[in-house]
Parts: C-alpha cells; structure tokens; sequence
C-alpha cells in the first residue's frame, strides 16, 4: 500500500520535473538574449538535482544526495561565472 | 533498515505530499519561466523551484529516509542552506549584468544609470 503511494508519486513527481526540464530547455535554446538562455540554464540544472532526489526516494539509496549537491554546486559556479562574463566580458580579471 | 512497501501510510502519504508539492511548484516556475514576455519578469519565475521547489522534495526525502533508516536524517539540510544561499547571489548577478548590458545598448525600457554620479561630481 504505502509502497504504491510512494512509487505513484514519484512518478507524477519525475513527470512534472522532466516538464519543468523541458520548458527550460525550450527557454535556453529560444532566448532571445544571452542572460534569457543563462537563466534557462539556472532552471535547468534545478530541476536536474531535484530529479536526482526523487530517484534517491525511489531506490532508497543516499548515494543520489552527493550526486545533486555536487550538481548544485557546480550549477552555481557555472552561473556566476556566465553572470560575470556577461558583466565584464571576462570570468578573471 | 526497512523496505520501502513496509512504511506506515501516513509517512507514505506525508512524502507524497510533500513531493507533490515540490514538483508542482517547480513546473509551474518552469511553465512562467516559458511564458513571461520580458527578461525581468522571467527572472522571478525559477525562484518558485529553488525555494518551496527545492524545499518540498527535501522535507520528502527528509521524512521518507528518516522513517527508513529509524533515525533522524539530516544531511538534506546541506542542500536547502546551500540552495538558499546560492540563489538570491546568482540571480542578482545575472540581473545586474542584464541590466548594465541593456543600459549600455541605451533601451528605453530600463531606468537609466544613477544620478547620483553627476550630483557628486557636478555639484
């Protein structure tokens, strides 16, 4: 019983990340400037990490969890780095 | 460690809800990100996934392992910190650098740059 609920679930749950996924996607590759597709790119890898945590609660191993906190991690270096060389025209000065 | 069909139906029902919730509210910030028309309107929109989004699926897998392994689990604490730190720091960038970049170009929609340069300077 309890089974079936948590398993239903995270299938709707997978589904309606994988649309986010989508909808960003379709963000990044119209954009009709550079910051639209850098931020299309934010949402994308969101909704990457939190897929990996839903997968996490569906097989029940804690191995996903460093899987999506190194893709926030590296998400949020990659942002800021693309955010700075929108401003300046270069990552390091 | 239990399986995850022996789970007593509220704590089924609990993450369920909370998973519901979070993957919802992601996919309708994904569904504004799409469909806003301009650049500073769709700024707002993914913040709806990084906040509740982000914070829904973790209480669920928060209540899901915990009931699990009959201990308290904690370590998904880590990524909330880390998601609410990060978010407001990267979209501010973003959005000056957006803004600099449409000043720059002299379009009509955005404020111009501040007077406050030529009120220290002129005067």
């Amino acid at each position: 019983m309890s089974g079936h609920i948590i398993v239903w679930s995270v299938t709707i749950a997978q589904l309606l990340l994988v649309g986010a996924m989508g909808c960003a996607l379709l963000r990044f590759i119209r954009g009709p400037r550079a910051q639209d597709r850098v931020l299309g790119f934010d949402a994308l890898y969101v909704a990457a990490m939190l897929l990996v945590l839903t997968m996490g609660i569906r097989t029940g191993s804690t191995i996903y969890f460093e899987a999506a906190l190194a893709i926030s991690l590296l998400g949020f270096v990659s942002t800021v780095a693309l955010a700075k060389f929108l401003m300046r025209g270069e990552v390091i000065e | 460690m239990t399986p995850l069909s022996e789970l007593p139906v509220w704590v089924a029902l609990l993450t369920a809800f909370f998973l519901l919730l979070g993957s919802g509210l992601t996919f309708l910030g994904a569904i504004g990100l799409l469909r806003f028309k301009s650049f500073y309107e769709r700024i707002h929109a993914p913040t709806l996934g990084t906040t509740w989004g982000a914070g829904g699926i973790l209480v669920a897998s928060m209540i899901c392992f915990s009931a699990l392994q009959s201990r308290p689990v904690l370590h998904e604490v880590l990524i909330t910190i880390f998601m609410v730190v990060t978010t407001p720091v990267s979209l501010m960038l973003l959005a000056r650098a957006a803004l600099y970049r449409d000043r720059t170009e002299g379009n009509d929609d955005v404020p111009p740059f501040e007077p406050t340069d030529e009120l220290s300077s002129g005067r």
